[in-house]
């Protein structure tokens, strides 16, 4: 079996995809974890959860292309300086980004 | 010799034997995951080693180095059980399995006795011991009752307190483990 191992490596922040390992079951996998990710002091926690119990989404539909829906859709750049060429600027002054 | 560096010769002398039969496996055990944690295990027991030889070597005069490579194979104080190649893997197993029983009785014993030292170097190495023994017990559980696991603990267990002479394989393994130590040129130190 496939197990995912998440590791944490300070307390508070997220966790973070590490690996993963195989191994006959839940007790193996618990020694392999502690040993690839855990023994020099790398984690403050683990978690390690088999892969079947993982659900896995990568469709994302977007028929329409909705762009604006996105961070991306907004090249903000671009209409700042159409605004500063309206406003009469050539640039904004430093710092003010 | 003294009494004390007796027992401490003994207990690291099966650490770093038990460590260079477990390294064998280095590279060619059943599977990756097992290959990364045995070899850690075996490297576990080579630094149990250091520090028993260590204290050892502050009694005696002389460094953990010398009392590591430089002692005759037939002054090496470790058990029959540890000597072993073990091509097998049941077989290592096993060992591994009655190996970390009886560790764990003798490092329950030192931590209990009256030297401060030795006692504080044991509870040190069984904190590490605790995750040998967690491997241990899942290969236990794991091949219990299969036949030829078996009949390697059958076979092995007596060898855990043997300790009158050694293997031919004792020497095998010292011809290699000591070979570069003892290709220095004379005169000379690493």
């Amino acid at each position: 079996m496939i197990y995912e191992v998440f590791r944490q490596e300070r307390k508070g922040q997220p966790f973070q995809h590490a690996g993963s390992i195989e191994a006959a079951d839940e007790r193996f996998a618990e020694a392999y974890a502690r040993e690839q990710y855990g023994r020099r002091g790398e984690s403050v926690a683990l978690w390690v959860v088999e892969r079947g119990s993982i659900m896995r989404i990568d469709e994302f539909v977007d028929e329409l292309n909705r762009n604006y829906h996105r961070v991306d859709g907004y090249p903000l750049k671009e209409k700042l300086k159409e605004a500063r060429e309206r406003a009469g600027t050539s640039r904004a002054p430093a710092g003010d980004r | 010799m003294p009494a004390r560096a007796e027992l401490l010769l003994e207990i690291a002398d099966d650490e770093l034997i038990l460590g260079w039969r477990d390294s064998e496996w280095t590279g060619i055990a059943p599977f990756l995951e097992e290959d990364v944690a045995f070899s850690s295990i075996a490297q576990n027991e080579i630094g149990h080693a250091r520090a028993l030889y260590e204290l050892a070597a502050r009694e005696l005069g002389t460094t953990a180095d010398e009392l590591a490579f430089d002692r005759q194979p037939d002054e090496y104080r470790c058990s029959g059980l540890v000597e072993l190649r073990l091509p097998e893997w049941e077989r290592t197993i096993a060992r591994h399995v009655l190996y970390e029983q009886a560790e764990a009785e003798r490092l329950a014993r030192l931590k209990e006795c009256g030297d401060a030292e030795l006692a504080g170097l044991a509870a040190k190495i069984d904190r590490e011991e605790a995750y040998h023994r967690l491997h241990a017990e899942m290969w236990h559980a794991r091949l219990e009752g299969e036949p030829r696991y078996e009949a390697a603990l059958e076979e092995l267990r007596p060898l855990v307190e043997e300790r009158n002479g050694h293997s031919p394989e004792l020497q095998e393994l010292w011809d290699v483990m000591t070979s570069v130590r003892r290709s220095q040129p004379a005169g000379t130190t690493w």
